[in-house]
C-alpha cells in the first residue's frame, strides 16, 4: 500500500503512451558538440537560467544483451551502482549525494543502460566524481547486493499480479518468440537469483565502454568547464565495450485474441502488431497516422469512439515503440468485463478504417500542428532536454534535428500518409492480450501469463 | 537503488516538490494582482523557451460535496470539457491540440485544477477558452451519460482492479471518522451511478466563480501581457457569492484501528501506519514546517533513520519511510510505511518500527540530524524551478489550501527557522504510540 492516500490526485486523462518525443523546429535550444581533450564527446545545451546542471548518458546495448539465464543483470547493476563505490559504502555514498543535494541514478531498458545526474552548479565537480566512482569502482558489497536482489524479486512478484504489466508482458513474449525482446528486462525470479557478484563486475567491465557511450548535458556549465570533467568522469572507462550482437527482428502477430484469466472487475488489454523502425523513411508519416488513430486520450479517433461516444474506457492509446532492432505499434485499453468485447471490436474496426481510407486532410493538418507545436512543451526542464540529447544521438537523427523536424513532419503528403497507413495497419494481424474475466470474448485463446 | 523504491506516488511526488520550495528570498519571484471580480492572478516569468503554462485552480474539491453525491467534484472536472455556450462538446481539447498544446485537469479533496501547456503566442486563446468555461458550462444528458461511464471505468482502473488502492480507500474511512476526507475523491460506485446532469450543474453554479479561483501563468510572458488578457477575458465574469467551506471536524480518536486485506491479487505485502496531523492551514504553521523536517529525517531517503534501521541494518524490510503532506485545508496525516522482506512476519516488522518510534519520542532527533536535514531540503529547493509546471503546482496548491503567496515564497527561510525543540515537540504532538490507524496488505497464495 502506498503511503500518501488522501487527496489522491486523479486526473482527467490517461497519460498517453509517450513512446516517442515529438520534436519541432521552434525549440529555442541550441546544441553544441563538445569534445574533451581525451576524445569524449558530449552534446551540450548551455542554459544559465538556474544554478544547476543535468547530465543524461546512455551506454548502448541494454537488457537485450543480458546472458540467457542471467536476465535482469543490467537492471541489477543499475540498482547497485549507487549503492557504494570506491572508499564509500552504500550509506556513505547516499549520504554524500544527499548532502550535496545531488542525484545520480541508473536504469536499464532493452537497448541501453542509462545514467541520470542532477547537481547544483556549485557541486558539479563532486557530483561528477561520484558518478566516476560508480562507473569505475562499484563495490557490490554483500549487504546492498542482497537487499537490491530482494527488491528486484519483490518487484517481480508484485508485477506478476498487475493486470497492465501482465498484458504487456504476455504481448511481448508472444510477439518476439526466442528474441531477447521477448524476455522481461527486469529478469525472472530464477535468473535474478542466479546473478553473482562476478556477473555484476563483468557487466561493468564489458558493457560500460566509451565507444557505446552517448552523453547529453544541459544547464549552467560552459564547454570549457565541461571538457575536463568529461575526461575525469568517463576517461577511465574501457575504450571499447565487449562485442554484443542483437539481431534485427520483426514482431510476429497473427491477429489472435489471447486471454489471461484474472478475477478482476475490469479487463485490461494490450494490443499490437508489427510497426516500423525509427530509421525507416516512412517514420514521420507513420507517426502522423498512428497519432490520428490513437495518439491522444482526448482527441484521437479511438478516444472519440471508445471514450467520448460510448464511455467504454477511461483511456485508450496507440503509439510506436522505438526499439533499436524492431518496429512495433502498441496500444492499451481497459473496459469492464461485460463490455470489453465491444472495445476490441471498435479498435479492430478503426484499425481497418485507417488502413482502408487513411486520415482525412483535416486530421492530417491538425495532427501536424499538434506534433510540431507541442514539441517545445517537453523541453521545459534541464533533465528533459538532456534526455532528448541522448535520444537524438541514439537514433542518429543529427545535431540539426531540432531545426529540421518540423519540415520532416510537415512534408508528409496526404497520399503518403494513406500509403503508409496501408503499410502499417493490418486489422487481421492485430493481436489482443486480455487480462481479466471478460463476459464473452469470441475466439479467445486462454494462455498462461507472463514469461 | 533509488529507482526501485516505490515510496512516492504521482501525488506524493507533487507533494515532495511542494515541500521543496524555492531557494532564496527571491524564490519563484512570483508577481500577483487581483481583478475586481476577485480572481487572484499569479505570474512567474521564465523565458527559457517560448512556452507557457496556464492553470486555473478552483477552491473546491471532493470534501465539499453534498452528502450522497460522492465523486461529483471529479465528475464535474470531466464535464468541464464537454461544452460551453461557445465551444461544443469535445472541441476544447481539439482546439488546444490543433494549437500544439496539451491540456488536462485534476481533482483532490481540496481543489480542482485545469491546465494547458502551449507556445506563448497561443496564451491569449487559452485564456479565452478557460474563461469561457468558468461561467458558460452547458451540459446535456447526451454528453453526461457516457462520461459517467468513463469515470466508473476510471474507478475500476484506479481502485477496483488494484488491491492496494482498495485497502487505502478503506483505511481513509478509519483515519477520518467524520471529516469528508474519508470519502474517496473518485466517489463510491453506488453513488457515482446516480450522479446526474443536475448534480453537476448545481455544484458548478455553487462553487465555480472568479472570486473562488486562482489563475496561474508560468513561462515566457510578462506581467503586463497576462494582466491585459486576464482583464479582457476573465475580467467581465461577475463575482458571485460562494459559500464558506463548512467542513465538519474530526472528533478525538480513542482507539487504534487496524485494517488488513489479504488478497491473491496482491503481489507483495505492505504496512502503513497513520496519525492525524495539523496542516499549514489547520494548525500552527510552525508545527507544519517542523513536521516536514521530522519526516525528512525519519524517512526521507536512504540515510534516514527508518530506512537505515529497518532496511540496511536489521534487514527486515525492502523499503521504509515516512510521509507528511502539509498542504491541506483541514487536518492531514503523518505516518510511516514499510515493505516487509518476504518471510518477515508483519508483527516483527511492526515491533522494529515501534522501537524506533519509542527511541524518537524518548530522545528526539539530534540537533545535527535536524541541521543536516534542513540544509538538504533548502539546497534541493532550487530544482523546483526547473520546469514550468513545478512552480505552477506548488503555488496553486498552496493558494488553494489557504496559504498566502508570501508564505509559499518564504518556504526555505521557514524551514531554516525550524529548531530541534520544535521538531521533537511536533513528534510528540502527532505520534501517539497507542492510538493509530494501521493498514496491512498481504498476498494470499492462490490454491
Amino acid at each position: 500500500m502506498r503511503p500518501v492516500k488522501r487527496g489522491n490526485v486523479i486526473a482527467l486523462a490517461f497519460l498517453a503512451l509517450v513512446l516517442h518525443l515529438p520534436v519541432s523546429a521552434k525549440a529555442a535550444v541550441s546544441i553544441e558538440r563538445v569534445v574533451s581533450p581525451g576524445g569524449i564527446e558530449a552534446w551540450l545545451v548551455e542554459d544559465h537560467t538556474l544554478p544547476m546542471v543535468s547530465l543524461n548518458a546512455a551506454f548502448q546495448g541494454g537488457a537485450s544483451l543480458d546472458p540467457e539465464g542471467k536476465v535482469g543483470l543490467a537492471a541489477m547493476v543499475a540498482g547497485l551502482l549507487d549503492e557504494g563505490a570506491g572508499p564509500l559504502d552504500s550509506q556513505a555514498y547516499q549520504g554524500r549525494l544527499e548532502d550535496l543535494a545531488s542525484s545520480v541514478s541508473f536504469g536499464a531498458s532493452e537497448d541501453s543502460f542509462s545514467v541520470v545526474l542532477k547537481s547544483l552548479t556549485a557541486n558539479v565537480p563532486q557530483t561528477f566524481d561520484l558518478l566516476r566512482l560508480s562507473l569505475s569502482e562499484p563495490r557490490f558489497d554483500q549487504e546492498p547486493v542482497t537487499r537490491v536482489r530482494g527488491e528486484l524479486l519483490n518487484n517481480l512478484s508484485r508485477q506478476a499480479q498487475e493486470p497492465r504489466y501482465l498484458a504487456s508482458r504476455t504481448f511481448w513474449r508472444t510477439a518476439y518468440g526466442s528474441h531477447p525482446y521477448a524476455r522481461p528486462s527486469q529478469g525472472r525470479t530464477a535468473t535474478v537469483n542466479a546473478i553473482t557478484v562476478e556477473d555484476l563486475r563483468r557487466f561493468t567491465r564489458d558493457r560500460l565502454g566509451r565507444d557505446v557511450l552517448l552523453i547529453g548535458v544541459v544547464g549552467d556549465i560552459t564547454p570549457e568547464a565541461l571538457k575536463p570533467l568529461l575526461d575525469k568522469t568517463f576517461g577511465g572507462l574501457p575504450a571499447k565495450a565487449a562485442p554484443g550482437v542483437v539481431a534485427d527482428t520483426p514482431a510476429v502477430t497473427d491477429g489472435a485474441t489471447l486471454l489471461v484469466k484474472k478475477p478482476i472487475p475490469q479487463s485490461v488489454v494490450t494490443f499490437g502488431e508489427p510497426g516500423i523502425l525509427r530509421s525507416d523513411p516512412d517514420w514521420y508519416a507513420a507517426l502522423l497516422v498512428s497519432t490520428v488513430l490513437g495518439g491522444s486520450s482526448l482527441t484521437s479517433r479511438l478516444a472519440l469512439e471508445i471514450r467520448e461516444k460510448r464511455g467504454l474506457a477511461y483511456g485508450v492509446n496507440v503509439g510506436m515503440a522505438p526499439l533499436k532492432h524492431s518496429g512495433v505499434i502498441l496500444g492499451s485499453v481497459a473496459t469492464a468485463n461485460a463490455r470489453i468485447a465491444q472495445s476490441i471490436d471498435i479498435i479492430r474496426q478503426e484499425w481497418r478504417r485507417m488502413r482502408d481510407d487513411g486520415p482525412t486532410e483535416e486530421e492530417l493538418q491538425d495532427t501536424k500542428r499538434y506534433l510540431t507545436g507541442s514539441f517545445p512543451l517537453s523541453l521545459d526542464s534541464t533533465g528533459s532536454v538532456a534526455s532528448l540529447l541522448v535520444l537524438i544521438q541514439q537514433d542518429k537523427l543529427g545535431i540539426d534535428y531540432l531545426e529540421k523536424r518540423s519540415a520532416l513532419i510537415n512534408g508528409v503528403t496526404l497520399d503518403e500518409a494513406k500509403r503508409v497507413a496501408r503499410r502499417l495497419f493490418d486489422p487481421d494481424k492485430l493481436t489482443f492480450v486480455v487480462v481479466g474475466s471478460p463476459d464473452e470474448l469470441p475466439n479467445a485463446r486462454e494462455v498462461t501469463p507472463g514469461g | 537503488m533509488r529507482s526501485l523504491r516505490p515510496s512516492l506516488l504521482v501525488f506524493a511526488l507533487a507533494i515532495v516538490v511542494g515541500l521543496i520550495g524555492p531557494a532564496s528570498a527571491g524564490q519563484f519571484g512570483a508577481e500577483t494582482f487581483t481583478l475586481t471580480n476577485g480572481l487572484q492572478v499569479v505570474v512567474v516569468q521564465n523565458h527559457r523557451s517560448p512556452v507557457v503554462t496556464q492553470m486555473v485552480w478552483y477552491k473546491v474539491g471532493a470534501a465539499d460535496e453534498p452528502v450522497g453525491t460522492s465523486g461529483i467534484a471529479h465528475f464535474l472536472e470531466h464535464l468541464m470539457f464537454r461544452g460551453t455556450k461557445e465551444t461544443p462538446p469535445g472541441a476544447f481539447s481539439r482546439i488546444v491540440s490543433q494549437n500544439g498544446g496539451r491540456d488536462n485537469a485534476f481533482t483532490t479533496s481540496d481543489y480542482t485544477a485545469y491546465f494547458q501547456n502551449v507556445a506563448s503566442d497561443r496564451l491569449e486563446l487559452m485564456m479565452k477558452l478557460e474563461a469561457e468555461r468558468m461561467v458558460g458550462l452547458q451540459l446535456t444528458d447526451a454528453v453526461v451519460t457516457p462520461e459517467r461511464q468513463v469515470i466508473i471505468e476510471e474507478r475500476r482502473s484506479r481502485i477496483d482492479n488494484n488491491p492496494s488502492s482498495l485497502l487505502s480507500e478503506q483505511v481513509d474511512t478509519a483515519i477520518y471518522l467524520h471529516h469528508p476526507y474519508r470519502i474517496p475523491v473518485i466517489g463510491w460506485e453506488h453513488e457515482m451511478q446516480k450522479l446526474s446532469t443536475q448534480d453537476a450543474q448545481t455544484f458548478y453554479t455553487k462553487w465555480y466563480a472568479p472570486n473562488n479561483a486562482v489563475l496561474i501563468v508560468v513561462g515566457d510572458v510578462t506581467l503586463e501581457t497576462v494582466r491585459q488578457f486576464a482583464e479582457k477575458y476573465y475580467g467581465p465574469i461577475p463575482s458571485r457569492p460562494v459559500p464558506e467551506r463548512h467542513r465538519i471536524s474530526e472528533p478525538p480518536k480513542v482507539a487504534s484501528v487496524r485494517l488488513e486485506l489479504k488478497s491473491p491479487r496482491a503481489g507483495s505485502a505492505s504496512w502503513t501506519r497513520y496519525w492525524l496531523a495539523p496542516s499549514y492551514n489547520s494548525g500552527d504553521k510552525r508545527t507544519a514546517y517542523a513536521l516536514q523536517v521530522l519526516s525528512n529525517a525519519l524517512g526521507g531517503g536512504a540515510t534516514s533513520r527508518l530506512y537505515k534501521a529497518l532496511v540496511v541494518e536489521k534487514g527486515l524490510a525492502l523499503n521504509a519511510g515516512s510521509f507528511y503532506s502539509a498542504n491541506s485545508v483541514d487536518v492531514t496525516t503523518f505516518g510511516f510505511y514499510a515493505t516487509p522482506k518476504p518471510g518477515v512476519a508483519i508483527p516483527d516488522l511492526e515491533s522494529a518500527i515501534e522501537v524506533e518510534v519509542k527511541k524518537l519520542l524518548k530522545d528526539g532527533l539530534t540537533a545535527e540530524e535536524v541541521d543536516r536535514g534542513k540544509k538538504r531540503m533548502q539546497s534541493a529547493a532550487i530544482y523546483s524551478r526547473d520546469s514550468l509546471s513545478g512552480p505552477a503546482r506548488i503555488i496553486g496548491e498552496g493558494l488553494a489550501t489557504g496559504r498566502s503567496l508570501d508564505e509559499i515564497e518564504a518556504w526555505p527561510d521557514r524551514i531554516g527557522a525550524v529548531t530541534v525543540e520544535e521538531v521533537n515537540a511536533a513528534a510528540k504532538l502527532v505520534i501517539k504510540e497507542n492510538i493509530s490507524v494501521t493498514g496491512v496488505l498481504l498476498p494470499e497464495p492462490t490454491s
